[in-house]
């Protein structure tokens, strides 16, 4: 299984070099790095603000972009209502600014084609950016791991990387694209229109030519526990579910 | 380097300031972190053992373990995601407490932490003893949610918090300062807040 790289991961400045609005909600920053390094999908990187008066405001985001994107990471960063980093991003942060940052963070809730597979990755929201590297990463590999993606949004103009995700699912080669809109109907037959269970987990292992080997399933504490259990209550064994909770 | 059109930032109030360690910030509510999903462990399943290298020093069910001196213990703990929380209070059994219990002195000086899921983390003794360090068993008056690693997690506030191992089941004496499952993953060996060792490489 990957181990992550225990190398030194110091604060660098990274440019903006491209934004790109997702959803309503959701908006992709994609930086230069002015130390460039390789990641594994599903790494973080940690985010810190500094005010003229040095204080700073830290956050982790997870980096969107396969490892194969060559010195430039993209986040994808949600916002939200009064909080303090993101809303700075959406209305502050134009191209051309320089960011700190330091990373590539995190070695468990990572994949690499070698480690194998069949995946089924479960995101919730902005929880699927991390999913969304492994996904790349698999594309960018041409790998022929088989991968289910079931990924959980409100409603269908905020299925982030939609059109992306969409073509990839429509080539048929192994990666298999479900949607489940909580707050409208589904819009494609394999898709749902409910919150994440275990029938739904199950109908999507079933795409999958053998049982998962790895699950990983991320966003918000709620939706990680909900979607975990739904796994766990279609026989995936515990040990075989690695999570990322982005907090409250 | 000052962040361009960032100055206004949510400062803690002054007065608090000194509690929050570095690159840390004020959180209300209680976040929960972990690598998996969250073990069920029922109390009659439960078990705490003391080890020394691979061998068991002493075993306690939940009776027995509840059986032992309770102590309160009110800290600000610290996330290594950059959260800290003033004033969370607990009530459990110290370490030095389970030691005594057990008729022993730290024979060594690391220990591995472990948990249900198969989680370790190494804490070194000293950072366990002197009143340091206790089993958790409530959270607020209350038996401690699965969520947050109830039935029994390891508390070990001064470091950052992935050292209070959840869904602890024991205590292993190590000769040597092994690293556990976050630490090889890219954490800090040791952890302190206040020196900001997050990640492996930090000073
Ligand atoms: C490993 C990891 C990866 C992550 N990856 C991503 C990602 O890819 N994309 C993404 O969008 N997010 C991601 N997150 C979440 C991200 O780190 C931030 O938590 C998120 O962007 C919110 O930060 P913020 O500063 O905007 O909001 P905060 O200021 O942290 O506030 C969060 C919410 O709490 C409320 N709040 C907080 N404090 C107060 C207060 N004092 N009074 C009233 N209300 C308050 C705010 O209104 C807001 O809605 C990740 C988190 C982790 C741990």
């Amino acid at each position: 299984m990957s181990e992550a790289a225990t190398a030194q991961s110091p604060w660098q400045t990274a440019k903006i070099i491209r934004i790109e609005k997702r959803t309503p909600r959701v908006t992709s920053f994609v930086f230069k790095l002015s130390r460039p390094f390789v990641h594994q999908a599903g790494q973080h990187v940690d985010v810190r603000l500094t005010a003229p008066d040095g204080y700073q405001a830290r956050r982790s985001y997870s980096i969107a972009s396969a490892p194969e994107s060559g010195g430039t990471i993209e986040l994808a960063i949600e916002r939200l209502e009064d909080g303090e980093v993101s809303p700075f991003f959406h209305e502050v942060a134009v191209v051309g600014d320089e960011i700190e940052l330091r990373g590539p963070l995190g070695g468990h809730f990572v994949w690499s084609d070698s480690d194998g597979g069949p995946l089924i990755l479960v995101g919730g929201g902005s929880g699927v950016v991390p999913l969304m590297a492994m996904v790349r990463h698999r594309t960018a590999r041409k790998s022929s791991v088989s991968v289910a993606l079931v990924f959980s949004a409100r409603i269908w103009d905020e299925v982030i990387f939609r059109d992306e995700l969409i073509k990839l699912d429509d080539r048929r080669d192994g990666f298999d694209l479900v949607l489940t809109l909580t707050r409208e109907a589904a819009r494609r037959p394999e898709d749902y229109s409910r919150r994440i269970d275990a029938q739904m987990m199950m109908q999507s292992m079933a795409r999958l030519p053998e049982p998962p080997r790895l699950a990983f399933v991320c966003g918000s504490n709620a939706f990680v526990s909900a979607a975990a259990q739904a796994l766990i209550d279609a026989d995936v064994p515990p040990g075989l579910i690695r999570t990322e909770r982005y907090g409250v | 380097m000052v962040t361009r059109g960032f100055s206004s930032g949510r400062r803690p109030p002054t007065d608090t300031d000194a509690r929050i360690p570095p690159g840390q910030y004020l959180e209300q509510g209680f976040p929960v972190l972990s690598a998996g999903p969250t073990p069920r462990v029922r109390t009659e399943d439960w078990s705490f053992t003391l080890k020394h290298g691979p061998r068991p020093i002493k075993k306690w069910n939940w009776t027995e373990f509840n059986a032992l001196p309770l102590t309160r213990m009110t800290r600000d703990i610290h996330c290594v995601t950059a959260w800290t929380k003033f004033d969370t209070a607990w009530q459990g059994v110290l370490v030095d407490d389970i030691l005594a219990d057990a008729g022993i002195e730290p024979p060594t000086a690391f220990t591995l932490a472990h948990s249900f899921d198969g989680y370790s983390t190494n804490v070194p003794a000293k950072d366990l003893v002197a009143g340091k360090a206790m089993v958790a068993l409530l959270y607020e008056g209350k038996p401690i949610t699965p969520d947050h690693g109830g039935p029994a997690r390891l508390l070990v506030p001064h470091l950052y918090f992935w050292k209070s191992a959840k869904w602890l089941n024991g205590v292993q004496f190590t000769e040597r300062d092994e690293p556990g499952f976050w630490e090889l993953r890219g954490y800090h060996i040791y952890g302190d807040p206040w020196r900001e060792q997050r990640y492996s490489g930090d000073p």
